[in-house]
């Protein structure tokens, strides 16, 4: 059973999402505070925040962030309102692994988190390739999930580790965005674009990347994105 | 234009003035010219009548009577010597006797009216003749013999003298001369005089021509100077309120329109929150409603569909708020348009109900914002479902080659579209007649599709097939010089 953790501050909703993620068969703990709901990350150990960008106190941005902070690898939904453009881009930089646009069914969210849950699991595509990739200093380990930098390990969101595992199955091939959000985040072709922009931005600092001149992850205008080994 | 420009207030003005300049002077020059050459012409023929006289006085009693014939042209010959510049010529008759001061001299300036004057009055007879353009005095006069009674007696002997008048002629010329030279001057003024009055009027006439100008652009703030207390002060005064009035009135509209607008984005935020709670329990109620009692199981259906139908609703109109208050962005991105519609239609299971002709893979390339396509074409195809009926033909073309435009068109199988009523299909809430009723959608599918199109900077229109059957067609230009989002790189 999923456990998530749902930080809402108004009641009403609070307690919908709440109890129909429990009908979906989620483990779910609610919390009306930014404050609240990192005191239960320690407590409760949820497998994925569900995160209300507007919140009264901490603002759900800086929770993200400290959510961030303790923790590189745990999932992270944004509720947001439809329309505030400004914050959904704010939010995913922040490390946000997708978001939801209120008022949701209960039947999306849930669809959403078990996406977004699947993509720290398995690998996404390339069963013929060697369980570890070395491409330069970059070290992709496909069976055990991890992603090393030299030596040093580095921690990934489950998106981002997701979208390294799908650009660097197939070097040198170039995937749309359009692709990408299907592959990575289970979304629709018509989906949002500023997730797959916005987790390669997140992907390139993580990984080091001279800012003008990537290495790893290129941008081919107007198509999308190309994984190369230097 | 250039009729125009004579039409105009500056040429009008100088016209005037030199109109009136010209007639004043011509008036005062005619009437001096006609009082002046009255008075030479009449002085110098007093004069010379004069001058005839005292020497006719002088010299009539030496003239031997009755007068033979030198005798007389002796007396004509010692009148004309009273005239020391000797341009007088006198012709002395008596009965059929006749002698003149230059022999052979024919006499043609005088008259025979003068002659049958002398003959027939004492009086002295004069004429002015115009004879071959020089411009001559005919003096007649009968000699008489005075009585010691007091009564005169004609003798019989007529003196007529001719005496050119070209110096008097001369005054007058110059003073016409005179006259004429004081009007060029005149008229010269009078022009300038009407430039500067001119200016006067038209420069705040031009100043006011053009604040109404910058008025009319919309520059409601516009205020003309006031300079003096004269009608155009008057009127620019009247000018600057009545802007002021307008800017109030103006300013006053825009902000209960933005109240209005930002009324229905404030409801629409505010039925957010609830609507949030109650999508997030319609599965739930969905689910356990099979095991609920028969009426109660259908009350909690209802409810469950309008709130998917409310949220919709609140969904279109936070969308059309966000047109209005401009905040709508575009999220561009380079994608194949027919793979897009594909999708459309596959993600709302239309693929089998609709006839596609898409152009094949990577022919449609393009930059647009893929969520709003995605709403185009689903509102579109819907909307033609609905209304329409099948077969809906669904097409993909793409128009010229530098400038590369998408053409879109949704046709559906229906009775297409009452004339009437096409004006207004992509009005909000607009309700042709009770068929298309409410439960079809919120009322602004058309409406947030057309904004859509419109923000890519492309077209949609509404129109009747020859063929039967209403056709919507959209047109996007794909490639757009501007930027909207920079691409991290």
């Amino acid at each position: 059973m999923p456990r998530v953790l749902l930080i809402e501050d108004d009641r009403a909703v609070r307690e919908g999402v709440a109890l129909a993620l429990r009908r979906q068969n989620h483990d779910v703990a609610a919390a009306s505070t930014g404050e609240e709901g990192l005191e239960q990350l320690r407590s409760f150990r949820p497998d994925i925040v569900v995160l209300d960008l507007m919140l009264p106190g901490m603002p759900g941005l800086d929770v993200c962030r400290a959510i961030r902070a303790l923790d590189q690898a745990l999932p992270i939904i944004m509720a947001t309102a439809r329309g505030d453009e400004v914050d959904i881009v704010i939010g995913l930089e922040a490390g946000a692994d997708d978001y939801v646009v209120k008022p949701v069914t209960a039947r999306v969210l849930d669809a959403r988190i078990r996406a977004v849950l699947r993509r720290s699991g398995g690998v996404p595509a390339g069963e013929g390739l060697p369980k570890i990739n070395t491409y330069g200093e970059l070290t992709v380990d496909r069976a055990g999930l991890t992603v090393r930098l030299g030596d040093e390990p580095i921690a990934l969101a489950p998106s981002e580790l997701r979208l390294l595992l799908t650009l660097s199955a197939s070097p040198g091939q170039v995937f749309s965005r359009q692709q990408l959000l299907e592959a990575v985040w289970e979304h629709d072709f018509h989906g949002d674009a500023r997730l797959v922009d916005a987790c390669v931005k997140r992907l390139r600092t993580k990984m080091s990347e001279p800012p003008r001149a990537p290495r790893y992850i290129h941008t081919v205008r107007g198509f999308g994105y190309r994984f190369a080994a230097p | 234009m250039k009729r125009r420009r004579l039409r105009g207030l500056r040429p009008r003005l100088v016209v005037a003035f030199g109109l009136v300049a010209g007639v004043a002077a011509a008036t005062t020059g005619a009437l001096t010219f006609r009082e002046a050459r009255i008075g030479v012409l009449q002085q110098s023929q007093d004069a010379v009548i004069g001058q005839l006289r005292a020497r006719l006085s002088e010299r009539a009693p030496e003239l031997p009577y009755p007068p033979g014939e030198s005798a007389l042209r002796q007396f004509a010959t010692d009148v004309s010597a009273a005239d020391a510049s000797g341009s007088w010529r006198v012709l002395v008759t008596y009965r059929e006797l006749s002698a003149s001061s230059v022999p052979g001299d024919r006499f043609p300036e005088l008259t025979p009216a003068v002659r049958t004057a002398v003959a027939s009055s004492r009086a002295t007879v004069f004429q002015r003749v115009n004879e071959g353009g020089r411009p001559t005095l005919v003096v007649g006069m009968s000699v008489t013999f005075g009585d010691p009674d007091g009564s005169r007696l004609a003798s019989g002997v007529r003196v007529f003298l001719v005496v050119p008048q070209t110096t008097e002629q001369a005054s007058v010329d110059a003073l016409v001369s005179a006259v004429e030279r004081a009007m060029v001057p005149a008229l010269g003024l009078a022009v300038v005089l009407a430039l500067f009055a001119a200016r006067g009027v038209l420069v705040p006439v031009r100043a006011l021509r053009q604040a109404t100008r910058r008025m009319a652009e919309g520059r409601l703030d516009t205020r003309l100077d006031v300079n003096g207390a004269d009608e155009l002060a008057e009127l620019s005064h009247a000018f600057n309120e009545t802007a002021a009035e307008l800017e109030t009135s103006v300013a006053e509209l825009r902000e209960m329109e933005a109240r209005a607008r930002r009324f229905a984005a404030d409801v629409s935020h505010e039925l957010r929150t609830p609507l949030a709670a109650m999508s997030a329990v319609t599965d739930v109620l969905d689910e356990d409603a099979a095991r609920l009692a028969p009426d109660t199981a259908t009350a909690v259906r209802l409810i469950s569909e309008e709130t998917v139908k409310l949220t919709r609703l609140v969904d279109d109109l936070m969308e059309i708020s966000r047109f209005d208050a401009g905040a709508a962005v575009l999220h561009l991105d380079e994608i194949d348009l027919a793979e897009s519609i594909r999708r459309t239609l596959a993600a709302r299971g239309w693929s089998d109900t609709v006839d596609t002709r898409l152009p094949p893979p990577d022919a449609a390339r393009g930059r647009v914002d893929p969520r709003r396509l995605d709403v185009v074409v689903a509102n579109l195809v819907g909307n033609a479902l609905k209304h329409g009926g099948t077969p809906v033909r669904v097409r993909l073309d793409v128009h010229g080659s530098g400038e590369r435009a998408a053409v879109i068109e949704v046709r559906d199988s229906g009775p297409g579209i009452p004339d009437d009523v096409l004006p207004h299909v992509f009005e909000r809430f607009y309700k042709s007649d009770t068929a298309r009723s409410r439960s079809e959608g919120s009322g602004l599918g058309l409406a947030i599709t057309a904004e859509n199109v419109r923000i890519h900077g492309g077209t949609v229109r509404a129109a009747n097939h020859p063929a039967g059957g209403a056709v919507f067609t959209v047109e996007l230009p794909l490639q757009r010089h501007e930027v909207t989002e920079e691409q991290p790189s």
